[in-house]
């Protein structure tokens, strides 16, 4: 088996082609000049970056409050998502290393759960959810409580649902390698347990925090099916980008997916620096 | 206070976020849309206990045809990926050593940072009439007229296997990576052909590589959306579809929630039966991908 035959070797290179192949036509397409997202090669242009719209009458993503929108929603949406994601899957992770408490491996287990729900079934449970809650509330209070209605504090409660298990989990890996020893020796030289905490603990804990937040909010812009459900009248760059892929885009859209491309590529790399760090 | 006290109250403020988290975004929500989904409309605005909803998903043929579909095309999407994805994990765990080992996985996993909305419409740029296949096939002579390759099955099956791949290489590579080649070796000197080895030596030690793969896979190609509605386009059917549709389209929410349970149930049921086959604990088998 370790000399592979060439049927093999073709197979994988042809698996690479087949991988690449759609994201390089995306990316070779933000390019071509002209208004439709399709061959023939037209000659090359920024004019889907950075146009003002006076050459195919719709303006380039940088100049087009439709794309720039978007791309501020999944920003409102990613970083209270990361932000919660890491505090919230900090202590969590506490939980499971550091606490002792009947019920512990039921709470483990719970905290999985939401990675085999459907990103859909989360999202209308938590749509219907709360508009219960927010229907009992209004009546009860008299005003109007436009947050718990489709909106971006609704997505971003959506999406926690289940990034909070993945955060929780990278965390929690963590901290198991820490040697406590390190603790004790810090406590016997007398420093408080904010102190601990603060110089020992979380230093040890920062990569994988880092990561864990980098992580966080990559999912959230990416996310589309939870978003879908819980989304109201600010589309975070997904449900726009699905928008205009239903009704036929310009080659806005292609240059909107390269500079995504770009931006994910950043943050896998340096999550991929974080990661060697750590080890 | 004694210590005792105090430590149990620093137990129940670390346990407050998962608690509320749990509770509050996962326990609750699924009880509403559970009651909900047993909820009848009797008078506008008036709503009592009944079965009504899942009567109707069993006497409405679409609706159950579109369940039944799904079904069966996540599994053999699923059964695809894994002929497809097992000679590359094969050769990444087995073949390539150092260097083109983590350079291989490396370029499997990139293209799965980027959106899945930005992987469909590099296909939807690909294979529609006016795509780049199309041009390519006249370009040659292949064809005189453009071809639509967009908007059938086929094109929904390629798209959900290609968003699946990765997370069936991964598991598989690392369940490869920890089989002792001098027991392949002593399958080969004890006679055996390449086929024999393979199905009686290398696939069992994958097997819950194998597993895990298969589950994630299912799960992710049942519950996607974005890939059978665009690819597929009117010919999509995917039953997230039918839930978003009596959701946000006819905002008939009881009806939605019974669909929505009848999802989690086959997701559910999937990922059980195939833990249960293999004696395998979701814990371990998530930590595999």
């Amino acid at each position: 088996m370790n000399r592979p035959s060439i049927v093999w070797k073709l197979y994988i290179a042809a698996f690479y082609i087949f991988l690449f192949a759609p994201l390089l036509i995306v990316a070779i397409f933000a390019f071509n000049s002209s208004p439709f997202p399709s061959p023939p090669w037209r000659g090359f242009t920024l004019e889907w970056f950075t146009g003002s719209g006076a050459v195919f009458g719709k303006p380039g993503v940088l100049l087009d409050p439709i794309w720039l929108d978007s791309i501020g929603n999944s920003f409102k949406v990613a970083v209270p998502v990361a932000l919660l994601a890491v505090l919230l899957g900090t202590v969590n992770a506490w939980v499971l290393e550091r606490a002792e408490f009947r019920g512990k491996t039921v709470l483990a287990m719970m905290m999985l759960w939401p990675l085999v729900i459907p990103g859909v079934v989360l999202g209308i449970s938590i749509l219907a959810f709360f508009s219960r809650v927010a229907n009992g509330l209004e009546e009860w209070l008299q005003t109007d409580l436009d947050f718990l209605r489709p909106g971006l504090p609704l997505v971003i409660l959506g999406q926690l649902s289940f990034i909070l298990t993945i955060a929780t989990l990278i965390i929690a890996a963590r901290l198991r390698k820490f040697d406590r020893s390190l603790e004790e020796a810090a406590f016997d030289l007398g420093a408080s347990r904010a102190r601990v905490l603060r110089t020992i603990t979380l230093p040890f804990l920062s990569p994988a925090l880092i990561g864990a937040g980098l992580v966080a909010m990559l999912m959230s812009f990416e996310n589309f099916n939870t978003t879908l459900m819980l989304v109201g009248s600010e589309p975070p760059l997904p449900i726009t980008m699905y928008g205009q892929m239903r009704e036929g885009a310009t080659p806005a859209i292609n240059a909107v997916s390269l500079l995504l491309m770009l931006g994910v590529g950043g943050i896998a790399s340096i999550f991929a620096l974080t990661a060697k760090a750590e080890r | 206070m004694t210590t005792k006290q105090a430590s149990r109250i620093a137990l129940y403020l670390l346990l407050a976020p998962a608690i509320l988290w749990l509770g509050l975004l996962i326990v609750l929500p699924h009880v509403e849309i559970l009651v909900l989904s047993f909820s009848e409309r009797v008078a506008p605005r008036v709503y009592a206990f009944g079965v009504g909803n899942y009567l109707e998903f069993f006497t409405e043929p679409l609706y159950w045809r579109t369940f039944a579909r799904t079904a069966l095309m996540s599994i053999a999407v699923t059964a695809l990926t894994l002929v497809l994805a097992f000679p590359i994990a094969l050769y990444i765990a087995r073949v390539a050593q150092r260097r083109l080992k983590a350079m291989l996985l490396l370029l499997c996993l990139l293209p799965f940072w980027v959106s899945e909305l930005v992987r469909t419409l590099g296909w939807m740029m690909l294979l529609r009439e006016t795509g780049v296949i199309s041009y390519m096939l006249r370009t040659v002579g292949l064809a005189d007229q453009p071809v639509e390759l967009l908007y059938n099955d086929g094109a929904v099956i390629l798209g959900l296997v290609y968003g699946g791949l990765l997370f069936m290489i991964v598991p598989l590579a690392n369940a490869l990576e920890s089989l002792d080649p001098s027991v392949v070796e002593a399958g080969f000197d004890l006679g055996g052909s390449r086929w024999t080895v393979l199905r009686r030596i290398v696939i069992p030690h994958a097997m819950p590589g194998i597993v895990a793969g298969c589950i994630i896979v299912f799960m992710l190609t049942v519950g996607n959306f974005a890939t059978p509605v665009l690819l597929g386009g009117k010919n999509g059917l995917w039953f997230t579809e039918q839930i978003y549709a009596q959701f946000i389209t006819r905002f008939n929410w009881p009806q939605g929630a019974a669909f929505g349970m009848l999802l989690l149930l086959l997701s559910s049921a999937i990922v059980w039966l195939g833990l249960r086959l293999t004696g395998q604990s979701l814990g371990s088998t998530l930590k595999q991908a």
